[in-house]
């Protein structure tokens, strides 16, 4: 993350390639029920529990729009700078498989919900905007179980009918690492909002990844594969990497890249062709006669803007201004809702910067490890903002800090009692100090003489001897005034 | 009492009322009737036994106040019935019991009615003769040899040969009016969205509506009126307040205004025909109707439009009957793709599956221009010529069908003809109006007749009106003799 200009370009056997990337991010929308029906939406219930006669699609069954599903895409839109369209409509996607009852998937094809928008990218070689081409809903489908039994397919219709916002970005992603922090942006902005818990292990974020590559210097693009369904942003970035690869081999070797869809082995590493163009079903679009075009008056998109939360980017600049933080600071601080909220906690009760290095330094590395998340965290908040004040007033040096967090993290006590309860307060008193330091050089008189004569290299052996003999205690700042001024004398 | 039978649906229900029958004894009546008129094959599946247990509950705790007290019914097997077989009249869902009631049906049990069975029908509602059953073709009691028309024609015929008071069926393009007219009877196809689409197979979504069939002008009003209601559950159902079509029936029309559409007066239609639509506008006339001649440039189109708008959408509609979760899947293939492809070539009937072709081909990359989106262009235009034209008149008149009722087999080989007798009727459910077939006498073979009032959006009540006064002054008598007992 340390390069200062972008650099990823794949080289062929004569000329460089440049990776245009495009993503179709399907996100599921956080509600209690479905796009169409009211059955349940949790994830990991038993097979088929949460499965209405309307999603298993029983005959004479009508869907009737969730609103709750349409409030959170409008909300997913203004995060995402979108222009939310007041018409829009819901068109029937026909294609048969025994995970969709229906025989077709309602979702919006010509006419979606959102329109174009963009979001912000803070790369290391600076700030990038990804246009956002469009956002709609659609109904999921459910799932076909194929190794249960190894004679026969087992359909688990749970998922059948909850809402999907797919948000389909413009080809203007460039490399993997573009398309890591895109993914992220947009699962940070959707979390901001609650439209989307953005869980990629339950599959709550799913991708298609578009791949092309062309010769830099080139305005055209070239021809696209499409990557089906990756639900890792690790597998994207393999994914993308082995497949730009293989287009410049081609292309190497004077052959025409076909577009195609083709489906990211995870195992071997590599991506394989799914279906091609020519077999590239006839999905028969047309709109659903069961359902009224969706008008959503402006009144609903003005109160839902209003009601926003603060997102990411407007928070990073207001932690900017506010609490003197650098942009990358900044940005750490404001990826994930909660630990922005934990800093804002921590910065409001002690020192706004410290608390920033401290979060980002111990406390990440030690939530790492356990791998837990900053709202699991054993410290609280409070807590931690208490030992930031012990640092700052002085009361305990950096590194007995260091010795108080962990045992924070062991007790989950506060650092005041620790401190007091093992005596780590800092030795800050000018005159103890002196008495120990004046012991020490009298003792040590053979250095004290080198150290006169020119080696000053000593000093670095008095401050030890002194924490040594504080147990660690000692003011580092102070010892450093007095001993420079013991040693003059 | 078995003349009780003949009655029309308001007189039984004021013997009810009157306690001058029991709603036990009623349902016998029927069932009886039923029992021996098998020939006809109008039902699909009885469950008299249910019937009798309700009658008799009825019985013990009668409750006068409600529409339909205690009066038996058969309907449309496209309506899903909680507990009850519901086929659509295909193999494809010969053995499907559902656990839900349609809004429609459970309307009219809220209503009183008691459900003696499932009618007859096309499969999946496609056919204009009943003759694309599973179960069979229907005979109409009117003719040994002739069809009840579709594709609710095993209601026409269960209706017209006494073996339920009322009925109901459901209307794509005619297939409650064509059927009333071929058997004498009454049959109105409601505003899109006044009754609610819930539970009914669906055919082709933005055309299909439930309404009633019935023996008089007086009962439908009874039935629309305990059918109809906003239905959340339905996205394309209209929010209105309940309507009391049965309280405020009227007879006096003077002033009203009535469109002559020039277009009806098609090519090839027989004298008959003609007669009976001058007949009718005389009548309407002596009424105090003003009769007004009017254009409706784009009818011409209709047909060809619905026959593309329909099978699109059925085409749709049908997929979900593929064998993997209820219904009929054949026994053979050995992987999903032939386990889908042999389920649907055995369960669909042939029209089923031309329709299902004919919409899956207009939809497809590169046709969905030149059909689908020209056809709702088209349709936009149909309504236009209706809109424009409801700024003039009241109602418009016109034939229900271009002929009397068939011979059976007569058009079976012959798709278009077939198609051709939904001319009049199919016009009515691209612009979502509402239209009533009420007969309006016999053709020279003694078969019924109707012709068609088709009125404003929501503008039922007027109609019914109309309907109201024609059918006093017309003096239509069914003259059924019940041959096949």
């Amino acid at each position: 993350m340390s390069k200062d200009i972008f650099d990823y370009f794949i080289k062929g056997e004569k000329k460089k390639y440049e990776v245009i990337i495009g993503l179709e991010v399907h996100a599921q929308v956080s509600s209690n029920s479905k796009l169409f029906s009211g059955s349940a939406t949790k994830f990991g219930a038993e097979p088929n529990s949460q499965v209405s006669l309307i999603d298993s699609a029983f005959p004479g069954m009508l869907p009737v729009i969730n609103k709750e599903c349409i409030n959170q895409a409008i909300r997913t839109g203004l995060g995402l700078n979108a222009k939310i369209n007041n018409n829009s409509m819901f068109d029937r996607k026909n294609y048969f498989y025994a995970d969709l009852p229906q025989g077709y998937q309602i979702s919006q094809y010509k006419n979606p919900i959102v329109g174009e928008g963009k979001v912000l990218l803070d790369m290391p070689y600076g700030s990038k905007e990804i246009g956002i081409e469009r956002l709609h809903l659609e109904q999921d489908a459910g799932k076909s179980i194929h190794d249960m039994d190894p004679s026969s397919t087992y359909v688990d219709l749970n998922r059948s009918g909850i809402a999907l916002m797919e948000i389909v970005s413009k080809p203007d992603l460039r490399s993997p690492e573009e398309v890591n922090a895109y993914i992220k942006k947009l699962r940070t902005i959707m979390r901001y909002l609650g439209t989307c818990d953005g869980n990629m292990q339950e599959g709550s974020l799913r991708a298609d990844v578009n791949v092309s590559v062309r010769q830099v210097g080139d305005k055209k693009f070239g021809t696209r594969c499409e990557i089906k369904n990756v639900n890792s942003i690790k597998f994207m970035q393999m994914a993308i990497e082995y497949e730009a690869k293989r287009q410049v081999g081609l292309l190497d070797e004077g052959k025409k890249i076909e577009q195609e869809t083709r489906l990211f082995d995870t195992k071997k590493n590599e991506t394989r062709s799914m279906r091609s163009k020519e077999d590239a079903h006839d999905y028969r679009y047309f709109p659903d006669p069961d359902l009224l075009p969706l008008k959503i008056e402006q009144k609903l998109i003005n109160d839902l803007k209003e009601s926003l939360p603060e997102l990411p980017d407007n928070k990073k600049e207001r932690f900017m201004k506010d609490y003197g933080l650098n942009s990358y600071e900044a940005n750490v601080l404001v990826s994930e809702k909660e630990i922005s909220n934990y800093y804002e906690e921590v910065a409001k009760l002690s020192d706004k910067k410290l608390a920033a290095t401290w979060m980002m330094g111990d406390l990440f590395a030690m939530l790492n490890d356990k791998g837990l998340n900053i709202s699991k965290s054993p410290i609280p908040a409070k807590n931690f903002a208490e030992l930031i004040q012990s640092i700052k007033s002085g009361e305990i040096s950096g590194r007995i800090a260091k010795e108080v967090f962990e045992l924070m993290v062991e007790s989950g006590d506060n650092p005041k009692k620790i401190i007091e309860s093992k005596g780590m307060k800092q030795q800050s008193d000018p005159k103890e100090l002196e008495r120990i330091i004046n012991e020490i050089l009298t003792k040590n008189k053979d250095k004290v003489d080198q150290y006169k004569s020119g080696k000053e290299k000593l000093f670095g052996f008095f401050v030890g001897q002194v924490m040594k003999q504080s147990g660690g205690k000692a003011n580092p700042q102070l010892t450093n005034e007095i001993l420079k001024k013991l040693l003059k004398g | 009492m078995s003349e009780v039978i003949n009655k029309n649906l308001s007189e039984i229900i004021d013997l009810i009322k009157k306690k001058e029958i029991k709603s036990e004894e009623l349902t016998k009546l029927y069932i009886d009737r039923a029992n021996k008129s098998k020939k006809l094959n109008s039902y699909i599946t009885t469950c008299f036994e249910y019937t009798t247990q309700k009658a008799k509950e009825f019985d013990k705790k009668p409750n006068f106040n409600s529409l339909l007290p205690g009066v038996p019914l058969a309907v449309k097997d496209l309506f899903c019935t909680n507990g009850f077989k519901t086929t659509a009249g295909s193999k494809m869902l010969e053995n499907f019991v559902p656990k839900y009631e349609s809004t429609v049906t459970e309307n009219l049990w809220k209503e009183g009615a008691i459900l003696l069975g499932k009618l007859n029908c096309d499969e999946y509602a496609m056919g204009s003769s009943n003759e694309t059953s599973y179960f069979g073709n229907v005979i109409n009691p009117v003719a040994r040899d002739t069809v009840p028309g579709g594709s609710s024609g095993g209601s026409a015929s269960a209706l017209a040969a006494n073996l339920t008071p009322a009925t109901i069926g459901t209307d794509t393009g005619g297939s409650i009016r064509q059927p009333a007219s071929f058997t004498g009877t009454v049959g109105l196809k409601p505003t899109y969205g006044l009754c609610s689409r819930w539970g009914i197979v669906a055919f082709a979504s933005s055309l299909d509506q439930a309404g009633p069939m019935t023996k008089s002008v007086k009962d439908c009003s009874i039935m629309l009126e305990a059918m109809a209601g906003f239905d959340k559950k339905d996205s394309t159902s209209i929010y209105k307040k309940k309507e009391n079509y049965s309280k405020n029936l009227k007879n006096n029309i003077k002033g009203i205004k009535i469109g002559i559409p020039k277009e009806y007066r098609v090519e090839k239609m027989p004298k008959e025909i003609e007669e009976l639509w001058n007949k009718g506008k005389s009548i309407l006339k002596d009424l105090g109707a003003d009769i007004v001649d009017i254009s409706l440039p784009h009818t011409k189109y209709a047909l060809p439009t619905y026959y593309i708008v329909a099978p699109a959408e059925a085409s749709s509609n049908l997929a979900r009957y593929d064998g993997v979760k209820y219904g009929y899947r054949s026994s053979k293939g050995s992987d999903l793709i032939e386990m889908y492809e042999n389920t649907r070539s055995e369960g669909f009937g042939d029209e089923v599956k031309r329709r299902i072709l004919i919409g899956t081909y207009v939809l497809s990359s590169g046709y969905y221009d030149a059909y689908y989106l020209k056809a709702q262009k088209v349709r936009q235009l149909i309504k236009k010529d209706f809109d424009e034209n409801f700024a003039k008149v009241d109602a418009i008149l016109t034939p229900s069908t271009p002929s009397s009722a068939f011979k059976i087999g007569e058009k079976t080989n012959d798709p278009i003809s077939m198609y051709l007798n939904d001319i009049f009727t199919v016009p009515v459910n691209l612009a979502g109006l509402p239209a009533i077939s009420v007969p309006a006498g016999l053709d020279k073979k003694g078969y019924p007749l109707g012709l068609q009032l088709i009125g404003k959006t929501l503008d039922e009540q007027n109609i019914l009106n109309v309907a109201y006064a024609f059918e006093k002054n017309c003096n239509f008598k069914n003259e059924i003799k019940s041959w096949w007992l």
